[in-house]
This record gives C-alpha cells, sequence and structure tokens, in this order.
C-alpha cells in the first residue's frame, strides 16, 4: 500500500480487513460511570482522527491501543494478529504522546535509537538507523542536543521519528499539534501531514482540532460520552454534521426534525421550509453566514423561514460578528459590524431571522 | 565446683526470704531507726520528722534494692516522696557537676564519687555501704561447663567484657591481671547491662559482670563465681550533696540505707557488706 | 580562630541541603514572624557545634588524632557505612520502586513498616537484629547451622545493623522522587519496546538519579552516625566492630577531651564528603 490509496476519497472502513491487513478493534474500557465503547477499523495507509471533546475518551481508546490500558472487552486485531493481551513492550504500536516525553537525560540521537536497541539491534545500529530518521525530519543537527533545547516543532519531529523507528504497524498520535504555538502549528501541520502520508501503515491521531482532524486525516471518528456518534471522510462530516458538538466545530446551524417534501418540520416545533425534497427524520443545516437579521418584521420579504428571535449574546468573529440568538429557532447569525451597529444589536434585543430555503441544507438522519 | 553454683542458689532463696523479714522489722520499728539515725553532726534537728520530695541519683546496678528502700521510706515518712534516677554512674556524677537538682548521690564506684567531690559537690564524706564483685554470667545450666577465670580463655568460647572505660570493664581487667590471664573477647560492651544482654539473648557464651546483675537476671543466666573477684571488689559510696533542696530527708534517706536492716535489703540484691 | 569560620561555611551547605538553593534571589522585606525564630532555629542547630570547637583541647588534639585506635575507627566506620549505603542502594531502589510505581493490597501498611526502624530507638532495632540474625535468631540459627555464618561480633554485622538504620531514608527518599517522577516516561519506554525493567533501568533510575543520590548521602550520614543498634548487635571490638560513634561514647566515659577530638574528627569527615559530592552533582548537571 501506498500513500495513493489516501487520495481516493471514501476508502471505507474495513475495507482493508478483508485481507486481515490493517487495524480491526471494538476498544472496551469500563470507567465506573464512563463507558468507552468504539469500534476502529482501518487499512493500511489510512490515516485516522479519532475527534471529540474533551472528556470524550479519545486518549483512554489510544492509551487501549498501546496496551497502557487494559480492554475491558472487544478485540484488537493489527494485521491479522490478536494484541489485546501482548504487553505494551511486544506490540508493533508506537506512540507520540501529547507532551512528547523525550527522555530528558539521553541526547535525540539516542531518543531515537532507543526503540531500536530495546529490539535488539546493537549500539552503533541503533545509532545509525536513528541518525538516518533524523536525517529524513531535517534534524540532523541536532542529533546531538538533549530535548530542553529543542524548539517545540523539532521536539515533536524527533518524538515522531523515536516511534517510526520502530517501524510500528500502527503508529498513534495523542493530541501532537496541541503543545505549539500557533505559529510553529501551521508548520508543523504540514510537516506531519507529509511525513503520514509517507507512513505504510495504519496511523490513529487523537484531537479536539477539527482543523488539525481534517488536515491530517482522511478519515474522522467522532466520539462523544464514549461512543462513535459519526465518521467518514472529512468533507462528509463538514457538510452534514450529525450532532451539536460537529454542528459547532464546523459551524453550522443543525436542527433535528421530520421532513414532508419541502417542509421540515423541527422537533422543537418550527418549521424550516428546503429545497430537498425528503421523507422522514432529517438534519437541516445552514451556516449563521445564511442568516439575515431585521429591527422590524419583514414584509416585502419573499423569505418563508421567518423566526422572531431574541439577542442572547454577541461575540467577534474575526471581521464579523457573531450573534447568538434564543426564541422560536435558537441559532447563530453571523453579519458585519455595520449591520450590527445600524440594527442597534444589544443583549435582549428583538429581532427578526430570515433564512433563504435555497441557503439551507437537509439530509436524511 | 557445680555444687557452689547450686549452694549459691539456695543461699539467694533464703537471702530474698530474709530481706522480706527485713522490711517487715523495719516498717514495724521505725521510730527506733528514726532515732539512731540522728548522729550525724550536720543533723539540724533530730525531733523533725522528714517531709517532701527526695531526689536520688544511684548507680543502675542498685535499681531493684533503691526501689523497694524507697517505698520504705515514704511509708515511714508519710509526706516524703522519694524520685529515684538510674543510671551509669559516669552520666549521673556528670549530670551533678552539671548542676542538676538532686539531694543523694549513690555511685558504683570511688572513682565516679571522685568526681562529684573534687567539683565540691558533696556535703560531707562519702560512706561506703555496699560493695559488690563479679561473678562469671553463664547460659542457663552452664553448656560449656565454665567452672574458673581460666575456662574463659578457651578458644572457641564467645565472651564479652565491659569496656575498660566503664567501671565493670576496669574491674574485669583487674581480675584477668590479678589471675595472669589474656582473654581476647568478642566485643568490649559499653555498660553492664549490654554485656549481660549478649548472654540473655545467647549471643556469647559467658561475660563477666556484677553478682547482683546476675542476680536481677533471675534464671536467664546462670553465675560461676570465682576466687580472683576479691580482687576488684567495687565499693559503694553514698553521700548528701551540698545543693540538696531537701537535705533533712535526704539525710534519713541515707541512714535508712545504711541501717541493718536496709544493708539487708541490698544484700538480698547481691551486694556484699562493706 | 579560623576553624570556626571554616565549620560554619560548612555547616552551611549541610542545612542548605546538598541539591537545592543553587540560586538565591534578594527578596524585599523577610516578615519578622518568620525571620525570627529562622534565626533562633539557625542558632540552636549550629551552636552546640561552636560549643564543640570552642571547647576542643586544640593543643593535645595532634597527639588524639595521630592515634592508630582513632584511624582504624575511623577507616572502619567509612568502610561500614560505605557498604552499608551500598546495600541500602541495592536493596532499598527497588523496594521503593515497588511502593512508589505498584498497586498491591496493604501497600501502605507495608511503606508504614518500611519506616519504623525511622522511629524505633537504636537498641532495640538492635536487640531485633539479634532476635532476627543473632546465633539464636529466627534467621540466624540458620545461617550458623546450615552456612556456619555469624553476624555478630563481625564487620558484617556493623553493616547489617547501619543498614538496618539507614535503608529508611533511602526508601523514603527514592519513593518521594518517584512520585515526583512522571511515570509516562515508563510507559513511553515500554511503547518503544523496552521491558518494564529496562524502563526502570534506562529512563526511570537516570531521571531519579539525583533523588537517589540525595538519600544515599542521608543514608550514609545515618550510617556513619550510627551507635546503638550497631553495639547492641555487632558490640565492640577495635578494628572489628568499633566505629568512630562507639569510640566517642566509651572514650566520653574516662576523657572528654578525647571525645571532643574524635568527635570533630568524624564531624569534619562528614563535612568533607558532603561537600565532594555536592560539587560532583553541581557540575554534573
Amino acid at each position: 500500500m501506498t500513500s495513493m490509496d489516501k487520495t481516493r476519497p471514501g476508502l471505507a472502513s474495513g475495507s482493508g480487513s478483508a485481507s486481515g491487513e490493517g487495524l480491526d478493534a471494538r476498544i472496551v474500557v469500563d470507567r465506573g460511570s464512563f463507558r468507552l465503547d468504539v469500534l476502529l477499523r482501518a487499512a493500511p495507509g489510512d490515516v485516522v482522527a479519532l475527534l471529540g471533546p474533551n472528556g470524550a475518551g479519545k486518549t483512554t481508546a489510544l492509551r487501549a491501543l498501546a496496551g497502557l490500558t487494559p480492554l475491558d472487552g472487544g478485540h484488537l486485531r493489527l494485521d491479522g494478529a490478536e494484541l489485546e493481551h501482548t504487553p505494551p513492550e511486544s506490540r508493533p504500536v508506537g506512540v507520540v504522546f501529547q507532551d512528547y516525553l523525550l527522555f530528558p537525560h539521553l541526547t535525540a540521537l539516542d531518543n531515537v535509537a532507543f526503540g531500536p536497541r530495546c529490539q535488539g539491534a546493537t549500539k552503533a545500529e541503533a545509532r545509525a538507523t536513528a541518525a538516518g530518521w533524523l536525517e529524513r525530519m531535517g534534524l540532523a543537527e541536532q542529533a546531538g542536543a538533549k530535548p530542553r533545547r529543542l524548539s517545540g516543532g523539532q521536539a515533536q519531529r524527533v518524538a515522531l521519528a523515536r516511534a517510526l523507528a520502530t517501524r510500528p504497524r500502527l503508529l498513534l498520535l495523542d493530541e501532537p499539534l496541541a503543545a505549539l504555538d500557533a505559529r510553529t502549528r501551521l508548520d508543523v501541520r504540514a510537516q506531519l501531514r507529509r511525513h503520514l502520508a509517507d507512513f505504510e501503515a495504519v496511523a490513529v491521531l487523537v484531537t479536539h482540532d477539527p482543523l488539525d482532524a481534517m488536515v491530517l486525516a482522511d478519515r474522522l471518528v467522532v466520539v462523544e460520552h464514549g461512543r462513535v456518534v459519526q465518521e467518514g471522510p472529512p468533507q462528509d462530516i463538514a457538510r452534514r454534521p450529525r450532532t451539536d458538538y460537529i454542528a459547532q466545530l464546523v459551524g453550522l446551524n443543525l436542527y433535528p426534525g421530520r421532513a414532508d417534501g419541502h417542509t421540515v418540520t423541527l422537533d422543537t416545533g418550527p418549521a424550516i421550509t428546503t429545497t430537498e425534497d425528503l421523507t422522514g427524520p432529517v438534519f437541516v443545516a445552514f451556516p449563521p453566514s445564511a442568516v439575515t437579521l431585521h429591527r422590524h418584521r419583514p414584509t416585502g420579504s419573499s423569505a418563508r423561514n421567518l423566526w422572531r428571535c431574541e439577542v442572547a449574546g454577541l461575540e467577534t468573529h474575526g471581521d464579523r460578528i457573531r450573534a447568538n440568538l434564543t426564541g422560536e429557532l435558537p441559532l447563530a447569525a453571523d453579519l458585519t459590524t455595520v449591520a450590527a451597529a445600524e440594527l442597534e444589536l444589544r443583549p435582549g434585543a428583538e429581532v427578526w431571522a430570515t433564512v433563504k430555503a435555497t441557503q439551507t441544507h437537509a439530509y436524511p438522519a | 565446683m557445680t555444687t557452689r553454683s547450686a549452694r549459691r542458689t539456695r543461699r539467694a532463696r533464703q537471702v530474698a526470704g530474709a530481706s522480706a523479714a527485713a522490711l517487715l522489722a523495719l516498717s514495724a520499728c521505725s521510730s527506733a531507726d528514726g532515732s539512731a539515725s540522728s548522729g550525724s553532726p550536720a543533723s539540724t534537728s533530730a525531733s523533725e520528722k522528714p517531709s517532701g520530695p527526695v531526689t536520688v541519683f544511684a548507680a543502675a546496678s542498685l535499681k531493684e534494692g533503691f526501689t523497694a528502700l524507697g517505698k520504705e521510706f515514704e511509708e515511714r515518712n508519710p509526706g516524703t516522696k522519694v524520685t529515684f534516677s538510674f543510671s551509669g554512674s559516669d552520666s549521673l556524677a556528670a549530670s551533678i557537676t552539671g548542676g542538676a537538682p538532686a539531694d543523694v548521690f549513690a555511685s558504683a564506684s570511688s572513682r565516679t564519687m571522685k568526681i562529684v567531690t573534687d567539683a565540691k559537690d558533696a556535703a560531707g564524706t562519702p560512706a561506703t555501704f555496699v560493695r559488690n564483685q563479679l561473678e562469671i554470667a553463664t547460659l542457663p545450666g552452664n553448656p560449656d561447663r565454665i567452672t574458673s577465670l581460666g575456662d574463659l580463655a578457651r578458644p572457641g568460647l564467645k565472651v564479652v567484657l565491659c569496656d575498660k572505660e566503664v567501671p565493670c570493664g576496669a574491674a574485669a581487667q583487674r581480675t584477668l591481671d590479678a589471675g595472669g590471664l589474656k582473654l581476647t573477647p568478642v566485643s568490649y560492651e559499653q555498660d553492664v547491662k549490654g554485656a549481660l544482654t549478649k548472654v540473655e539473648l545467647k549471643e556469647a557464651d559467658a561475660a563477666l559482670v556484677y553478682r547482683t546483675d546476675v542476680k536481677a537476671a533471675g534464671d536467664r543466666v546462670e553465675g560461676v563465681e570465682f576466687p580472683e573477684s576479691a580482687e576488684a571488689v567495687n565499693d559503694y559510696p553514698i553521700v548528701l550533696l551540698k545543693d540538696a533542696p531537701n537535705a533533712d530527708a535526704a539525710k534519713a534517706f541515707i541512714d535508712l540505707v545504711r541501717s541493718a536492716a536496709g544493708r539487708q535489703v541490698l544484700t538480698a540484691a547481691g551486694f556484699l557488706q562493706p | 580562630m579560623t576553624e570556626p569560620d571554616k565549620s560554619r561555611a560548612a555547616v552551611g551547605t549541610l542545612t542548605g541541603g546538598p541539591l537545592r538553593g543553587r540560586v538565591r534571589r534578594h527578596r524585599p522585606a523577610v516578615p519578622i514572624p518568620l525571620l525570627v525564630p529562622a534565626l533562633v532555629g539557625l542558632v540552636f542547630l549550629l551552636l552546640p557545634l561552636l560549643a564543640l570547637l570552642v571547647r576542643t583541647p586544640w593543643r593535645s588534639l595532634p597527639g588524639q588524632l595521630t592515634s592508630p585506635e582513632v584511624w582504624q575507627a575511623l577507616r572502619l566506620s567509612l568502610l561500614c557505612a560505605t557498604t552499608a549505603t551500598a546495600v541500602c542502594l541495592v536493596l532499598g531502589v527497588p523496594l521503593a520502586w515497588l511502593l512508589a510505581r505498584t498497586e498491591f493490597p496493604g501497600r501502605g501498611f507495608v511503606r508504614a513498616l518500611v519506616t519504623l526502624p525511622l522511629v524505633l530507638p537504636p537498641v532495640v532495632g538492635g536487640v531485633a537484629l539479634l532476635l532476627a540474625l543473632g546465633r539464636n535468631g529466627v534467621v540466624g540459627q540458620w545461617l550458623d547451622s546450615w552456612f556456619g555464618v555469624t553476624l555478630p561480633f563481625t564487620t558484617a554485622g556493623v553493616v547489617v545493623a547501619e543498614a538496618f538504620v539507614a535503608m529508611p531514608f533511602l526508601v523514603i527518599s527514592v519513593e518521594g522522587t518517584l512520585r515526583a517522577a512522571d511515570p509516562r516516561y515508563e510507559e513511553a519506554a515500554m511503547t518503544l519496546g523496552a521491558s518494564r525493567f529496562t524502563a526502570f533501568r534506562r529512563v526511570t533510575l537516570p531521571l531519579i538519579a539525583p533523588g537517589v543520590a540525595a538519600g544515599a548521602v542521608l543514608a550514609w550520614a545515618r550510617a556513619l552516625g550510627e551507635f546503638g543498634a550497631t553495639i547492641t548487635f555487632a558490640g565492640n571490638f577495635p578494628g572489628r566492630t568499633q566505629t568512630m560513634p562507639l569510640t566517642v561514647y566509651l572514650a566520653l566515659q574516662s576523657d572528654p577531651a578525647a571525645a571532643i577530638a574524635l568527635s570533630l574528627v568524624l564531624l569534619a569527615v562528614s563535612i568533607a564528603v558532603l561537600a565532594g559530592l555536592r560539587d560532583r552533582w553541581m557540575t554534573a548537571s
């Protein structure tokens, strides 16, 4: 398998397990009131992102894959081999930890050489391997440096090199970019994307940042409260979110309802007119920028999606104002600062919101 | 020689009985003893009954005998309270010269007493009230059949002595010299109780300790007397201290210790008459 | 009087701790309720040491210090304290790891037991050792009958007694360091293929080295000054079991001046070793 596979969109989950290649896991971990139960399948070459809010169980899932947290149920197969009873040191799994956990008493070179050394290589062989990896990461000059002398981006690459130097069949990355500042993050994200594209086995990364997930992964698995709530290619998830969490992440207003032709009756009462012709349970989504606000009830407007709302809060979003509204239909609306001033928007003010049907998007639930 | 130790044990039992009788006698004729004790010229008033607290610094080996005498003293003189501090004579002497508030000092050697008298902390001249001498302490039943001082030099036998710096060690050295014996012990203990403990715990086969210690250890050790012990007899002097907070009661206590009945109690504990 | 000044500086390094306080920053106004007790405490700690120096018989000192007995006792003290520290390291570091990194029923209880020798009077510790490892001890009788080994009254016995008393210092110190150290480094090592032992040896041990060193110094100092358990368990015989503290104690009985001189030697040796180690750590880190 090569990185070419990755460009093929919608490489379906489980496609690799037919031949026994890749990852096939059901991770069940019981923590008293919290129960994690997620199904993960990936073919070699896949980069899967576990996306979810804090406390959703992403890191627990990662630790379970690495063998650092025991499974309370389910199974774990990698390239056809059962791993659930294999101790972590015997699993062909590499981990890049959130804060890298580079061994502070070893140089960058010896950090990377640590894995090959544990796998039985001589000191010289291990160092040669490590030097090769550092070279690939563009870190040849930092080989002799102790971790505390490395910048955040360099440390991240050393951590990646260290994980890859054991030639893992499963690479796990825990919030790989969270420890970096915004500027470094951009560079490192691009580099990481390149390295992951070159990686021939399964990579699973955990993140709470949708941008990281969408740039780095070719498939997202969204986890909330220990469950998978949605999975698929990034663009699908961005277009058709199925939970409020994802809708918020991708910046959409999302409502569940029942469709009957072009009219969707929302579970909360009001109806939305859409262009799609559907029947049965659906989601309706529209971006905040599709919302138009009026000081008074518009009379000549052709918009049929009209709701009376009240301003709950205002915040600046780049060069625009994001208005959070409550009322008949709770929604987020984006408008320019000028428009906000003209409308005299302030918390508690009454406004009328309209959305054109062509701006909405309905899809089966 | 084995008969000697048997005889000794029998005698010990007799003495113990006698001491109980002596205590009874003490309490019976307390008034007579009290008047007899007023012989000291320093005494201010013989008729005045002693009262209040008395603090006695006494050598550790006196513990059993003095505790009994202290109780007796309190019964004879209601209103008195005798407090003892039993320790090594050296450290007691150091405390006294360092200014510790005490009424009476009873030491286990003339040398330690001299420290106190040299420092001019004593009132009057110390008087020897008992004597103590060494005995060989062996394991119960004397499995190594040690019968003389010379037996201690037997190879393979683990013997402990007191260090030469402490009184029992100095005494041991004198007896060994008197017997013309060269002895390599496994250890020089820091005090006589340390030496005795080693035998009690069966870590050593024999130790040179005081008669009184052998007696106090009961049947955990067996004592063996030897003639050379006469060469190193320890005198136990007692003295009233100059800065005694309660000199009258202290004098009365010293008189009790030196009385015939008092000596009888101490003899029962293994001490010798001066 | 150059000597007191020198020792004051050396004592300062002792109280400052060998590992911390590298940089001292000037801060405005130390609160009086803290400053006064602090100074009283400092004086309280230093005064006895100063008194020792003031009352040292400097004139007779050279004669006392060059006697073969003193050198014999000093050599034995250093040998035994160092060996005891080695024993503490070999047994104590794994014990500390067990207490800090594993879960087993009764762990808290075991931890309390480990610290027991800290509060036990050393003489009681010595008696306990006799009851366990003596000629007639619970284990000692088998050592004697099977291997012909008896520990009391031997130099090995001194090492045993010192290790018994000093080990808790090391275990507590190392356990504290281990608890403060991030256990995830061990996990990281394991994901790289290291067994738990390899992870401990190649990652954890280097990380906690300063704590281990501090614990070893504490244990060494405790072993060097050990008196009660030593004389109770190993007895007192010059050249074999008579360490410096025993020599000091016995000299005190008859010749306080000699005892003061010996104490001074012990003090100087401790300060020299601690200062030497401190310098080494400073340059290493």
